[in-house]
């Protein structure tokens, strides 16, 4: 098994004629993933790759192809209104990767996706792989595999840098999620604790986590009051210079500075094996197997 | 991206905001002409993106226009935490009879913007935060519906006993959030809001930090950037879509990915190196990236090593190598290079680099640490 998406999964991928959107989208379908539709509001009726159906909306790809989920690729101007239209649709799983979208928008977007029933992950994330099964969003496929762990991040490569640890190491993954940085965003570490919890293949679960913010405290604390599976985890930023990103405003809302040091002693404070190094995940999973 | 307080000001002078406006000096006579116009005493203000400025004596009281020649000319060229002082304010001095604080934030906890008023307001509003929380009233606003008139009303209750005050403070709790949204910025705030002995509310300081995020819609505030007001180097790799920052140490790094650039310099740290700066190459495949990167990198003369470390997934490895060989071709390069590729294209960038000379690992770890060897000058390369 895999968390939010396997091989029932039936993608949309929007901003299909996109620089980004193209390339991602036959990396994708090399993958495996069944991309059913894509869609650019003017070019309906065009053919992606010569068997992907392009249509003018979310709603008309939905009602033709039966999709399941849907990524984003469109510029940051369009990105709000392209994850509206897929809640619309009643699209399940909408995956973001745009980078730079205004979290002002954000504060809009993630209530009114929640209250039409759907999961977000991002923006500005590179979205999930559960190996062997489907890929949605960015994640190159060939540094993981199938394996026994799930992995949740806020960062990219760095992502990518751990699975290709475990990979080389002999281990691999249920499902891979990198959930992005940005301050406001869909899924959180705690939702994929969730999921991999109730997961029956997934066995122990990386989590990688950086600087700034609450979400990996509060992580956590779920991981003990909730998970009986191992955690590891590793912070990003233990040199980073203090209040770089925000002021002590955000200091003060939070009664946290978010840093590094902090949010690795939560991790221990909570039963979560923490990982000095990238490459002492490896030897963290491999205790807790 | 951080705005001056003058500017600020301007923000909520054009929403109608009480405050007591002065003018932007760049000089002493010129302060010394607006203090003249002004009449009476006047503050002289550092106009600088960082917190603290009156502890570091970038903010002077002046009763006579001689006076505030004389302060400016000391604020000045003044540094305060690394930064010039280029512009002072020169601003009407207040009789101050209270001192409030009124700020709203995008908060990631509630993912929503949060207001936070406390009657204690004034300089030490950071350590109210610490000593006594409950000063600090917290309101989340649903941006769906926006700031709502009883709520302002309601949060001005708890900053005044005096109805007229309440009301004032209201409408401009009103305002406050109306150029919160409309500057696109993820923290707003006036320290202090003050009364006078008359009664009447102003606004004497304000700080805004605008979401990058919102310039591309909102050209008006991006007008507003000061490159002055940054280190060269930053400002430098803003323009090349790089993301960099200056630290104190002599590793400098080229990573891409903002995550595994924190983790590179945690590595450096962690096998006894310092970092000389974060730089995020990001995720396009671009060699102009990677010129511009070691340009940047090498204007700073305390880097004693440079080290690459390049995840391939998106970013095509062979691109990245072809930067480095291209930006070696258009500049010589003092330092040495540690190279560590791995991923997408990784054989071809291999050998583009052997053919250029060059040697590459493919581990993070020890290419770090060799990187810390050549820097501390235990090994040579």
């Amino acid at each position: 098994m895999s968390i939010f998406i396997d091989n029932s999964t039936r993608l949309i991928v929007q901003g299909i004629t996109g620089r980004d959107g193209s390339f991602h989208a036959k990396q994708m379908m090399e993958y495996g993933t069944q991309v059913v539709a894509g869609v650019t509001p003017g070019k309906g009726g065009q053919t992606f790759e010569g068997k992907v159906p392009v249509f003018n909306t979310v709603a008309e790809a939905v009602a033709e192809t039966g999709a399941n989920a849907t990524v984003i690729y469109v510029p940051p101007a369009g990105a709000a209104d392209a994850m509206f239209e897929a809640a619309d649709a009643g699209v399940p799983f909408i995956v973001c990767i745009t980078e730079g979208v205004p979290v002002l928008d954000m504060t809009r977007v993630r209530p009114y996706v929640m209250e039409k029933g759907s999961r977000l992950l991002g923006p500005n994330c590179p979205g999930l792989l559960s190996p062997g099964k489907s890929k949605v969003g960015i994640i190159p496929g060939h540094i993981t595999q199938p394996g026994n762990i799930g992995l949740v991040s806020k960062s990219g490569t760095l992502t990518y840098e751990v699975v290709y640890k475990l990979k080389v190491a002999g281990l691999g993954t249920t499902t891979c999620v990198g959930i992005g940085g940005d301050p406001i965003n869909g899924t959180s570490f705690i939702d994929c604790l969730a999921a991999f919890e109730a997961d029956p293949d997934t066995e122990a679960v990386v989590m990688l986590g950086e600087i700034g913010g609450t979400d990996e405290q509060e992580a956590a604390r779920y991981v003990k009051e909730n998970m009986k599976k191992p955690v590891v985890g590793f912070i990003a930023g233990q040199t980073a210079p203090p209040g770089r990103r925000m002021g002590h405003a955000g200091a003060i809302i939070s009664g946290s500075a978010g840093t590094a040091e902090e949010k690795m002693q939560a991790f221990r404070d909570n039963g979560i094996g923490v990982a000095r190094r990238p490459l002492d995940v490896v030897g963290l999973i491999q205790d807790a197997l | 991206m951080n705005i001056h307080e003058y500017q600020a000001k301007e923000l909520l002078v054009a929403q109608g905001i009480p405050v007591p406006m002065g003018e932007v000096a760049t000089t002493p006579e010129e302060a010394e002409a607006i203090a003249q116009r002004l009449g009476g005493a006047v503050v002289i203000k550092a106009q600088v993106h960082t917190g603290g400025r009156g502890k570091a004596g970038g903010v002077k009281l002046a009763k006579s226009p001689q006076e505030a020649r004389e302060k400016a000319g000391q604020i000045l060229g003044m540094d305060i935490k690394g930064l010039t002082v280029h512009k002072v304010l020169v601003a009407p001095a207040e009789d101050i009879a209270s001192e409030a604080y009124v700020g709203i934030i995008l908060d990631r906890a509630s993912h929503a913007p949060v207001w936070m008023v406390s009657a204690a307001g004034g300089v030490d509003i950071e350590e109210v935060a610490v000593t006594d929380p409950d000063k600090i009233i917290k309101l989340p606003v649903d941006p769906r519906y926006g700031f709502l008139p009883h709520q302002a009303y309601l949060l001005a209750t708890k900053l005044y006993p005096e109805v007229k005050q309440q009301r004032a403070a209201a409408q401009i709790l009103l305002k406050l959030y109306k150029a919160f949204v409309e500057a696109g910025a993820s923290l707003a705030e006036i320290n202090p809001l003050i009364t006078t002995p008359a009664g009447e509310v102003k606004a004497i300081d304000a700080k805004f930090n605008i979401d990058d995020n919102e310039l591309f819609r909102r050209p008006a505030i991006e007008a507003l950037r000061d490159d002055t007001s940054e280190a060269p180097a930053e400002v430098q790799a803003r323009e090349a879509n790089l993301t960099f920052i200056k630290l104190d140490g002599d590793v400098g790094c080229v990573v891409n990915g903002a995550g595994l650039a924190m983790a590179t310099m945690d590595l450096v740290k962690y096998y006894g190196g310092e970092p000389a700066n974060f730089l995020d190459i990001g995720g396009s495949s671009n060699p102009e990236k990677v010129v511009n990167a070691l340009r940047i990198i090498t204007s700073d003369p305390q880097v004693k090593v440079i080290l690459f470390n390049i995840f391939g997934g998106i970013t095509r490895t062979d691109d990245v190598a072809n930067g480095i060989v291209t930006a070696m071709g258009q500049s010589k390069i003092e330092v040495p290079i540690v190279i560590r590729l791995t991923g997408t294209n990784e054989e071809i960038a291999v050998k583009i680099l052997a053919d250029a000379g060059f040697t590459a690992l493919t581990d993070m770890d020890e290419a770090v640490q060799k990187a810390v060897e050549l820097a501390k000058g235990t090994v040579s390369s």
